[in-house]
């Protein structure tokens, strides 16, 4: 197709552009628009007629007039230019540098779209990735190829939770860290450059790619940063071999920028006012993560998920919890207590942690100790509603004892500090410090065997 | 159906759904969209343009390319190959895809479904000759598609006459004439090891039976509280995290059917690969044999194109129903219906169909009803008695069950295993809710169970039930008061039910002793706990204090007994049982010793 500027556009509104008049365009292909300042701004078709098409232009409408506005298809997909090179850098969502050094060259250059893995490539995950933090580790297990969000609210600590499990990430037995991928959307300023100073001080900046959106920044741009920054870790992957962390924060406002394109576009909505096919959507992007037969890299995920309202029902965490495996929940609660970090353990799950541990990867006792505690937590919250309304005093002596359980084991387990790196062998043993609190007859989730090796109690 | 293609040009490309200007196709007919030629279907007409819903990503893909009508509806191959293989949603095989094109499914890329160059072992049906009379579902001969499957290869609808001949017994591959046969008009056909069958349309049958058998699946909560039946339909609603593909795969796994198809409808990619990489490995409880062996999956996870995730429904139960027609008692799992129900939602939001609930298409609930009926006992053309289980997983947004989809399917379907939130939590697996949880098949399954394993089960239950209602009633009391203004015999109940929940309602998928529970242990089990309850509660009575029978050794024994012993140890069980007896004996001896004393 000869190159041609089109001076056709039609209508222009909420990130979106029609042009008429033009030859045939391929759908999703890439389009560069120049506006009446001379500013380039770029966009993908999204929809494509015989003679109208319809462009999502990521640096957004506003100030484009309909006369001065040239557009020009490029004839090729959203691509991003891959080398070795990207590492220590930091790129806008379409992967043009924002670091003030110059764009990557390269011959590889990779869709951002990405397309399905074949189920029967893959291969399921089950190396245990030990975080240091004792409530996943111990508890909600990550392995590596998982996805496993951290779904937290306003003013929670998910960001210091976030950089610490980047900092601390790696496999018991092999000496690899990970490459982070950080792909920031919509984020201030002050939480970017959180995370620049952290990656700096802890000396992996070397080892991580950094895709930034800011809160000030177009917001269309939010929805291709997450597909850029996977085609990126994908190439770290399956290209370079490498294990490979990816932290998206925060896919509400991911959410948002679709729900605000997508009632522009005139999509029917179908929960508070998010598309129909968001779950599609957000399955798209965190399913590019796992494990492939006969690769040796690797895609793990953390995208962070502030629940509006802490609302976890909310669709954007609800359809989050649906595609991922497992979710890490933060609590206002034990955070006004000054827990550190405020894992709520009981909606926090983890649904691949039942292959990674156990006797050949953690300890053979790991199950049925989490099992325990778990228990034991349920019985022991339940108590405490109790003392509310009746007074810790009118409790039995067992119940108070599962009040004692609650309180050390928010403070001692659930808490630590932030470069606290516990082994999983200290978690468990702590574990089993605080479950021995009970008498052996109701610790009826484990073992006999593992009480004999194991139980720290008297009786 | 006419054969001929017809060419068309695209006019209007919007994500999967592409208008092409094809006069004379059909509604429903399968269109190749573009030069990659993208497979897609035909979902409205109007005038001289058609709207096609296409099965992959349509990037790429310019107004004006052309657009094919392939002259037929979506279909499946049906014959021997099926078995252990994984399909995506238009039943392409993705093993074979693989090969092809790597570790990304490569768009347009068409292998069938059937491998044509592998020969089976074909032994024709002894008791055909020349000249019988056959029609639809006659058994022409068998093939052992697995070790476990004997694949009997049948005359398909449509066809009927005189059997003219059968090939001898040896190896063919599934294009080879393994029979002819002249019809009432004279013409003859050739038959081969394979049919096609269009997707959305039900396979036929002779007539409708009632169900009569239960599906014993090995989970104690559902056998014993909530029953399912073989030719049963049932749904599993639950929040995220509660354990809906748990509970699907442990019914896959365990469940006493002859075929289990596991449809992944908008899930996981790393679930698909759980039971892909665990099957082959697993033993069939029944036949010994591995698991994978009678297991097919149809594989549309969620990031995989919406389109074809619509048809894997579809292209399941048609696989379901074929093998239904060899007289098989088949098993379909679709995780989850309400990925299924949101490719409808998302397709007729693209063709700006008026939404009526939560943005659902009017016509959600009679697709839905359509779908499920499709499952039942039925007496065969051919080969007897066949039967699809169709057991459908709901994701309700925010775990609220007053959503479309899931009141919609609750008013379909005959079992319902409430997942609960609570539950989950509380690491109570499975943790389906025996509240909201209904069955309506307990007093046929009730039969089953009394004739086959003990005269009385359903007393059992029914009072596991009752103790579990009062559990309910009371924690209500303790929740406003505390637990110590409960009398003695009030406690004891507490105690009682909490040993049914551990002891019977809670199950490991985990643990390799638990994971399955044979009737037998069941009914052990359930015999046990509600024993101890009445023994226990007689003592009350003579005023032996709660405190004492609450910590007798026997109570901890009974939560951890379904791990101890395996289904084939239950003569341990019944030697607990004993035990059981004996010491409730002696405290009664001792405290009527005391109390004379006193």
């Amino acid at each position: 197709m000869s190159i041609k500027d089109y001076r056709t556009a039609i209508e222009a509104r909420g990130g979106l552009l029609i042009v008429k008049d033009t030859a045939s365009v391929a759908f999703g292909d890439r389009v560069h628009i120049r506006d009446h300042a001379g500013h380039s701004r770029n966009g993908q078709v999204i929809r494509s007629a015989d003679n109208e098409v319809l462009i999502l232009v990521f640096e957004g409408t506003d100030d484009l007039d309909l006369e001065n506005t040239w557009v020009r298809f490029l004839d090729e997909p959203v691509e991003i230019a891959l080398s070795p090179e990207i590492l220590g850098r930091e790129f806008n969502g379409l992967g043009e540098p924002r670091d003030g050094r110059p764009p990557v060259l390269s011959s590889i250059r990779r869709p951002v779209g990405g397309s399905a893995i074949n189920p029967a490539a893959r291969t399921y995950p089950r190396e245990f990735i030990q975080t240091g933090i004792s409530t996943i580790d111990g508890l909600n297990s990550l392995v590596r190829g998982q996805k496993l969000p951290i779904f937290s609210g306003s003013g929670l600590p998910h960001n210091r939770l976030a950089a610490q499990i980047g900092r601390q990430a790696k496999l018991v037995d092999e000496d690899t860290s990970f490459s982070v991928v950080f792909a920031a959307m919509g984020v201030s300023y002050a939480d970017a450059k959180f995370f620049r100073d952290e990656f700096a001080t802890s000396g992996v900046l070397r080892n991580v790619v950094m895709f930034i959106n800011l809160a000030d920044d177009p917001p269309v741009e939010r929805l291709t940063l997450p597909r850029t920054a996977l085609t990126a870790a994908e190439y770290l992957a399956y290209d370079l071999d490498r294990h490979v962390l990816v932290i998206l924060t925060d896919m509400t406002n991911y959410a948002e920028a679709l729900r605000e394109v997508a009632t522009a576009k005139g999509d029917v909505p179908a929960r508070k006012g998010y598309p129909g096919y968001l779950y599609s959507d957000l399955a798209e992007i965190y399913e590019r993560c796992g494990r492939i037969h006969e690769r040796h890299g690797s895609i793990t995920m953390m995208p962070v998920v502030s629940m509006p309202s802490d609302d976890i029902t909310h669709p954007i965490p609800d359809l989050t919890g649906y595609i991922t495996e497992g979710q890490i929940v933060l609590s206002r609660e034990l955070h006004n207590q000054g827990i550190y970090p405020p894992v709520h353990i009981s909606p926090s799950l983890s649904r691949l942690m039942k292959d990674g541990i156990g006797k050949d990867d953690t300890r053979e006792d790991h199950p049925r100790v989490a099992a325990q505690i778990y228990a034991l937590y349920a019985r022991a919250q339940e108590t405490r509603n109790l003392a509310s309304i009746i007074g810790a005093d009118e409790l039995s002596e067992r119940d108070r004892r599962y009040l004692s359980f609650a309180d050390a084991f928010d403070e001692r387990f659930v808490g630590q500090g932030e470069a606290e790196d516990r082994s999983i062998e200290a978690t468990l043993n702590l574990a089993w410090e605080l479950i021995s609190m009970f008498p052996r007859d109701m610790l009826t989730r484990v073992k006999e065997t593992d009480l004999a090796k194991f139980y720290q109690g008297s009786d | 159906m006419s054969e001929a293609k017809r060419i068309g040009v695209i006019r209007d490309i919007n994500g999967p759904i592409v208008t092409v200007e094809l006069p004379g196709v059909r509604s429903g007919e399968q269109v190749k969209i573009g030069e990659l030629g993208l497979f897609g279907e035909v979902i409205s007409l109007r005038g001289r343009e058609a709207v096609v819903q296409t099965y992959e990503s349509t990037e790429g893909v310019r107004p004006g390319e052309p657009a094919v009508g392939l002259g037929w509806p979506l279909s499946v191959e049906l014959g021997p190959g099926l078995m252990g293989g994984i399909f995506d949603g238009v039943q392409r095989p993705l093993e074979k895809i693989a090969l092809q094109s790597g570790d990304y499914i490569r768009r347009g890329i068409a292998v069938p479904a059937l491998e044509r160059a592998r020969e089976w072992e074909f032994e024709p049906n002894r008791e055909l000759t020349p000249g019988n009379r056959i029609g639809p579902g006659t058994v022409l001969g068998t093939v052992q598609e697995t070790p476990t499957v004997l694949h009997r290869i049948m005359v398909p609808p449509g066809v009927e006459g005189d059997l003219l001949e059968v090939a001898p017994a040896g190896a063919y591959d599934i294009e080879s004439t393994i029979a002819r046969v002249r019809d009432p008009r004279g013409l003859s056909h050739r038959l081969s090891m394979y049919q096609r069958w269009p997707v959305r349309k039900p396979r036929p049958y002779l007539r409708r039976d009632d169900g009569i058998s239960p599906l014993i699946t090995g989970q104690r909560v559902i056998d014993t509280f909530f029953p399912q039946l073989k030719g049963g339909k049932g749904a599993v609603p639950g929040p995220f995290g509660a354990g809906k593909t748990v509970v699907q795969q442990q019914i896959a796994r365990w469940s006493n059917a002859d075929i289990v198809i596991y449809v992944g409808c908008g899930e996981r990619g790393n679930e698909l690969v759980d039971v892909l990489e665990s099957f082959p490995e697993l033993d069939d409880p029944y036949s010994g044999r591995k698991l994978m062996e009678r297991t097919l999956l149809v594989a549309n996870t969620s990031n995989m194109p919406v389109v074809a995730r619509e048809a894997s429904v579809y292209v399941g139960i048609t696989m379901a129903e074929y093998y239904r027609d060899m007289g098989y008692d088949v098993v379909m799992l679709a995780d989850s219906t309400s990925r299924w129900a949101e490719a409808l939602r998302e397709v007729s939001g693209r063709l700006g169909q008026m939404p009526v609930e939560e943005g659902y298409p009017a016509y959600l609930a009679s697709r839905l009803a359509a779908v499920y009926e499709r499952a039942g006992r039925v007496e065969t053309y051919g080969a007897g008695s066949g039967s699809v289980t169709l057991i459908g997983a709901v994701s309700p947004p925010g775990g609220d069950f007053s959503e479309p989809v899931t009141s919609h399917t609750k008013d379909i379907i005959e079992t319902f295993w409430a997942l609960s939130k609570e539950l989950a939590d509380a690491r109570h697996y499975p943790s389906i809710d025996w509240v909201t949880s209904f069955s309506k098949h307990v007093h046929t399954a009730a039969q089953w169970w009394h004739q086959e394993i003990d005269p009385d089960w359903e007393k059992r239950r029914t009072a596991a039930l009752a103790l579990l209602a009062r559990d309910a009633e009371l924690s209500r009391i303790v929740n406003l008061v505390g637990p110590e203004a409960l009398s003695d015999a009030q406690r004891w109940e507490l105690e009682g039910a909490s040993l049914v929940k551990e002891g019977v309602l809670q199950q490991s998928a985990l643990d390799e002793i638990d994971t399955f529970c044979s009737p037998h242990k069941q009914f052990a089990l359930l015999d046990l706990a509600i024993t101890i309850y009445k023994r226990g509660a007689a003592l009350i009575k003579l005023g032996v204090p709660v405190s004492e029978l609450q910590h007798l050794p026997l109570m901890a024994k009974m939560r951890r007994l379904k791990s101890l012993y395996a289904s084939d140890q239950l003569d341990q069980i019944v030697a607990f049982h004993g035990e059981v007896e004996q010491t409730m004996e002696s405290v009664r001896l001792e405290y009527a010793k005391h109390g004379e004393a006193v």
